[in-house]
């Protein structure tokens, strides 16, 4: 095989003092509805992708999960995002490019990327955070 | 669903949610046998036997953010769809198992799809839980085991994502030589 676990470990050991770093409160919480609905909406690339992003712009503060049905599966693939306070923002219809966007801009700058938000009625936006 | 592997990461999320400490995960391809066969086994609280009954009716589902519960509908449906067959079977307290088997050349069987991006987001959902993977491809095998990874890092979750490239990785490269390995056995026989 290729690829060893040794070689796994010394790259961990390199950067262990930046993960113990990824935990801090006033991260990001990230969460990607993962039920039949989601999947079969495309939920694992946009998975896979945010894992990417956050690792390209070493995002040490920001933490990945899953979770079920949300319950707006016409919506799916959605993604939550929690700040430290617990307020939420629900991006919809999300999809590989639209999740590089809500990484640089929501993630990196705390800028939400009001257009992948349910929150736009008739045209007009309404405040997009859920108070936790 | 567009590619097995999506139908296999939907039925984990079912064991992580029924509180499963391990989830295996089987496949079998055998050419010879014309066989594609997903096996998946998790140590959860299992379903009650009244419930197993109606179990792949898309209209029964324990959930209550909606009415309708298709994970396992579908992919029976598509297994009965390709001259194979779909099996569950589930005890309380034990845990659930799940087979679906394919006619490998059936003209509906879907592609397995990309395995190494499934495993890796049934990594990311894991938590706690591990996951044994086995691919049997015609009788080359990978092994891939969240447990002897976790023992090795010495750490409890695998949720991160320097981790989760090499995961990735390992888990194509692994699938790519268990198919090189068959090719070359076959250019070598007389």
């Amino acid at each position: 095989m290729a690829k060893s676990l040794a070689e796994l470990k010394a790259i961990r050991e390199k950067k262990l003092n930046e993960i113990n770093l990824r935990h801090g409160k006033d991260g990001y919480r990230v969460v990607v509805g993962m039920a039949t609905c989601g999947i079969a909406a495309g939920a694992r690339p946009v998975m896979v992708k945010l894992m990417e992003e956050v690792e390209a712009k070493n995002l040490v503060d920001v933490t990945v999960a899953q979770t079920g049905c949300i319950g707006s599966c016409r919506l799916e693939p959605i993604v939550e995002v929690y700040d430290g306070n617990n307020d939420k923002v629900t991006y919809v219809h999300m999809n590989a490019e639209k999740v590089a966007r809500v990484v640089a801009e929501h993630l990196a700058q705390g800028k939400i990327v009001d257009e992948y938000t349910m929150t736009v009625v008739d045209g007009k936006l309404i405040d997009p955070t859920v108070k936790g | 669903m567009k590619e097995l592997s999506l139908h296999i990461l939907d039925i984990t999320q079912n064991s992580i949610r029924a509180q499963a400490k391990l989830v295996e995960l089987f496949i079998v391809e055998s050419t010879a046998n014309n066989e594609l066969t997903i096996i998946i086994k998790d140590n959860g609280c299992g379903i009650p036997a009244d419930r197993l009954e109606n179990i792949t009716d898309p209209f029964v589902t324990t959930r209550t953010t909606r009415k309708v519960g298709l994970g396992l509908s579908l992919f029976k449906a598509a297994a009965e769809g390709c001259g194979g067959y779909f099996e569950i079977s589930s005890t309380q307290g034990v845990g659930t198992k799940v087979v679906a088997s394919f006619k490998r050349d059936h003209i509906d069987r879907v592609p397995l799809g990309n395995m190494a991006d499934t495993i890796l987001t049934m990594v990311m959902s894991f938590g706690a839980a591990d996951l044994i993977y086995e691919h049997d491809y015609n009788n080359q095998l990978f092994v891939f085991n969240t447990q002897e990874i976790k023992a090795t890092l010495e750490v409890e979750s695998l949720n991160e994502p320097d981790i989760l490239n090499w995961i990735r990785e390992y888990v194509s490269e692994g699938l790519k030589e268990i198919q090189e390995m068959m090719e070359e056995a076959l250019w070598q026989s007389p």
